[in-house]
């Protein structure tokens, strides 16, 4: 176990948590298209978000062990367990955005470091700082294209892939879990304005906002 | 555009992910109390601005967030080769065997990496 200084940024305080989108939801409302939709937006909230820097040997021998998924070594790769909750995606060499459904974050960095013990690397919580936008539909890559610099063309952007690329002006991990769906981890500063962009451009394809 | 490769993404992206960042293979003195005044001004201040191949450094700032360089021709823009940090270009000023008026004509219609 390192020394470093570590706490659960989860409380068992009567403190109320919000979405980063919560705002967002009140200032822009939420629009209920139906059926006619053809392209549905979702937040999956307050997930537990970590950022894992190391080297990659160490670090997938104690993810391996932890979470029984292996680290990423291909470039712009994305593996999730089989229940597809929790996800770990390449961001650079060196680097591996690690996603587990919220509260299992702290439990999880505990046990990466006790595993990791005094090997070179750095785990940080990054759940507070984003948020993690779906998009699914048929439209869904449609409206991508209109938005995203990065080609999202099935054949370019398979399932399974996930980079990080200009969306609308702002830095985003864009990241392709299954067929259906398309992930977008967005800041949690840039939220309102990546969600207001979503439904201007969705706007031709009734979308449809699911809270 | 720029359709700039990145050596740790290992593929092509746009250029507006990446960001300049001046002149390549630039060493600091190992000793600069031992430097004379112009050696160390040299080190901070001047920099070259070749009329043809120039090694720079990019860092691809949305993304991988990782700096690389890239060799690039002044005349036509085009990139001729992009490698990691530490490692030494295999195309210079010295090897490039056409004339710099000819790479320059006959990459007007675009840039490749």
């Amino acid at each position: 176990m390192s020394n470093a200084a570590t706490f659960d940024t989860r409380t068992d305080s009567a403190i109320p948590m919000e979405s980063p989108l919560a705002y967002s939801y009140r200032r822009s409302g939420a629009p209920a298209t139906g059926p006619a939709s053809r392209v549905t937006l979702r937040e999956r909230a307050l997930l537990g978000h970590l950022i894992v820097r190391g080297g990659a040997i160490a670090l997938d021998e104690a993810v391996r062990g932890v979470l029984g998924i292996s680290l990423p070594g291909q470039p712009q790769t994305l593996v999730q367990d089989a229940s597809g909750e929790r996800s770990i995606q390449w961001l650079s060499p060196d680097e591996w955005l690690v996603i587990v459904p919220g509260g299992e974050e702290f439990p999880l960095e505990t046990r990466l470091r006790e595993r990791l013990g005094s090997a070179h690397y750095a785990i940080s919580d990054v759940s507070g700082g984003q948020t993690l936008l779906e998009l699914a539909g048929e439209a869904a890559r449609e409206l991508l294209m209109k938005t995203v610099i990065y080609d999202v063309h099935p054949s370019h952007f398979p399932v399974g892939k996930g980079v990080t690329t200009v969306f609308a002006k702002a830095a985003t991990m864009l990241r392709r879990p299954d067929e259906e769906r398309w992930e977008l981890v967005v800041r949690r500063s840039f939220a309102d304005y990546c969600y207001r962009w979503l439904l201007d451009a969705g706007a031709e394809y009734g979308v449809n906002v699911e809270q | 555009m720029f359709y700039i490769y990145c050596p740790y993404c290992g593929e092509h992206r746009e250029e507006e992910e990446f960001r300049p960042k001046g002149q390549a293979h630039i060493e600091r003195p190992a000793e600069p109390e031992a430097c004379s005044d112009e050696e160390w001004g040299n080190y901070l201040f001047f920099r070259n601005n070749p009329r043809g191949v120039h090694h720079e450094m990019w860092v691809h700032a949305v993304g991988c967030r990782k700096f690389f360089n890239v060799t690039r021709h002044t005349v036509s823009y085009e990139i001729l080769e992009t490698y990691k940090m530490g490692e030494q270009p295999s195309i210079t000023a010295d090897s490039q065997s056409l004339p710099r008026e000819v790479a320059a004509v006959s990459h007007q219609e675009g840039v490749w990496a």
